[in-house]
């Protein structure tokens, strides 16, 4: 394998550019990125009809794969995949076949023997879908639902059309994400997409123990002091303490961390009036975020949860349509031959 | 040929036709749904043609149409819109051309995911022949035969027209 196969963005679409997997923001310009958004416009409204079903994957098969479980990105995954027509098998990893001794590898070739169109991925290594994506076979559709500390390209997206549905638009817009940015695979997708997007400024207010060494280098300003960061701020991103993987004393405590980085309405009043307030969940209520302001009115944290299913939905219909479409051109130029 | 396809003339026969039906099926309150686009410019003229105050619908029938699996998604997929109730009501589907049927069957399945029509009765501006599926238009502006290296699009919305092109233009 060479550097340039290895590239991502040359991985995920098709020579005409559009979406064959869906494994990272890299790469991704603006137009592709609006597509989405604007495909999953479309798919918001499938989810308020009585029947709320579209026949695009119909007989087609999506298997969930999940390494790590997570019961929010997999039940709306799964819930897309349906809304799609599409077949759904849910495996969870660790504690299936992996535990009895079979590698990655002949996991895929088993799932692939059952004629699967497209896998969920969700790893707690980073790079896991992209290395998926480079030996599944042609046809197969890879998306990433989450791979270590690299991406987490769908929920970046579900948050951007979030923002876009309350703001309009990304011009002229001041964004800040706040808290355990280190261990946030998200932060860096949402950052990513908040930056090609055309967003005025993005920031990043954590303590300097749980930021990454290079977080500049991604494309915002940092704070460490929140009373300072959260003036002008048309969103709060807010992320969950991922405690699960602390490591180490990267915190004195808790309640220390809620002091300093916990949204309150006291912080909160800092922004610009109609800022409005986001978290990936599940929320620790007193961790990072009070009650009063998750429930507030400047919370959208349950339309991020509603707006999931339709960025799922965009991105598995558009993902498989290129894969179809490179799979008919790859026909009509063997007819050629 | 352009005099051939006066629109005004077009929308009086769909008028006159949809009047007809109407009358003859004995329905009383029915309401408009366009195919984008060309359908919903169409819905728009014929709602006050036919004096429809309710608001008419909008499809988009990209997650419907049966060639996904040789071409993909449509990139410029819209959100549809139906701003009523479609369970138990008598429907107008519009659509600029027909020619294989599967257009209207595909905006057909949709409007029914949206709930059970009482009826629906099928107006297109002209009929291109060439169908490929059992569906045939109740009101027609006009049938048209055209050569193969022929296509036919309506152009609009205001002004509505139609415009003949030579294949390859």
């Amino acid at each position: 394998m060479t550097a340039n196969d290895a590239s991502p963005h040359h991985l995920q679409l098709t020579r005409d550019g559009q979406l064959r997997h869906f494994l990272t923001l890299d790469g991704l310009d603006r137009a592709l990125l609006t597509d989405i958004l604007d495909t999953a416009d479309s798919f918001i409204e499938v989810g308020e009809r009585s029947i709320k079903k579209v026949p695009l994957l119909r007989g087609r098969t999506v298997v969930n794969l999940f390494f790590e479980s997570s019961t929010r990105t997999r039940s709306t995954f799964e819930l897309a995949a349906k809304r799609l027509s599409a077949d759904v098998l849910n495996l969870d990893i660790s504690t299936s076949a992996t535990s009895k001794g079979e590698s990655l590898s002949d996991t895929l070739l088993n799932l692939e023997a059952m004629a699967s169109d497209m896998f969920v991925v969700r790893h707690s290594q980073s790079g896991a879908p992209h290395f998926i994506a480079e030996s599944v076979t042609p046809g197969v559709a890879i998306i990433n639902a989450g791979d270590g500390r690299h991406a987490h390209p769908t929920q970046a997206m579900l948050d951007m059309l979030t923002i876009r549905q309350h703001k309009g638009q990304f011009e002229g817009l001041k964004v800040a994400i706040v808290g355990d940015v280190l261990h946030s695979r998200v932060a860096r997708s949402q950052i990513r997409a908040l930056n090609v997007l055309g967003a005025e400024e993005v920031r990043v207010i954590a303590p300097g123990t749980l930021l990454p060494n290079d977080v500049e280098s991604l494309g915002c300003k940092v704070e460490y002091d929140m009373t300072r960061g959260m003036s002008d701020l048309d969103v709060v991103i807010m992320l969950r303490l991922q405690k699960e993987r602390m490591e180490g004393a990267l915190l004195p405590s808790e309640r220390e961390f809620y002091r300093l980085y916990g949204l309150n309405q006291e912080k909160l009043a800092l922004a610009h009036p109609e800022c409005i307030v986001m978290h990936p969940g599940p929320i620790n209520r007193g961790v990072e975020i009070e009650s009063a302001v998750a429930d507030g009115p400047q919370s959208v944290i349950l339309n991020q949860v509603t707006n999931g299913i339709a960025i799922r939905m965009a991105v598995m219909s558009m993902a498989m349509g290129g894969q179809v479409a490179e799979r008919q051109h790859k026909l009509s130029e063997r007819g050629q031959a | 040929m352009t005099a051939l396809l006066d629109m005004d003339q077009l929308l009086d026969q769909m008028e006159t036709g949809l009047r007809q039906v109407l009358e003859h099926r004995g329905v009383e309150s029915p309401v408009l749904i366009g195919i984008r686009t060309g359908g919903v410019w169409l819905a728009d003229v014929l709602s006050k043609r036919l004096d429809i105050e309710e608001p008419f619908g909008e499809l988009d029938i990209s997650f419907y149409r049966d060639d996904f699996s040789r071409i993909g998604l449509n990139p410029r997929v819209k959100p549809s819109s139906l701003p009523f109730d479609t369970e138990g009501r008598d429907i107008i589907l519009i659509d600029d051309v027909i020619m294989s049927g599967r257009t209207i069957r595909a905006a057909m399945n949709e409007i029914f995911d949206y709930g059970r029509p009482a009826s629906i009765i099928l107006a297109t501006l002209i009929d291109l022949g060439a169908r490929e599926l059992p569906i045939q238009p109740d009101v027609t502006g006009r049938k048209l035969a055209l050569d193969a290296h022929q296509r036919v699009k309506l152009r609009g919305p205001d002004p509505l027209r139609i415009e003949l092109q030579e294949a390859g233009q």
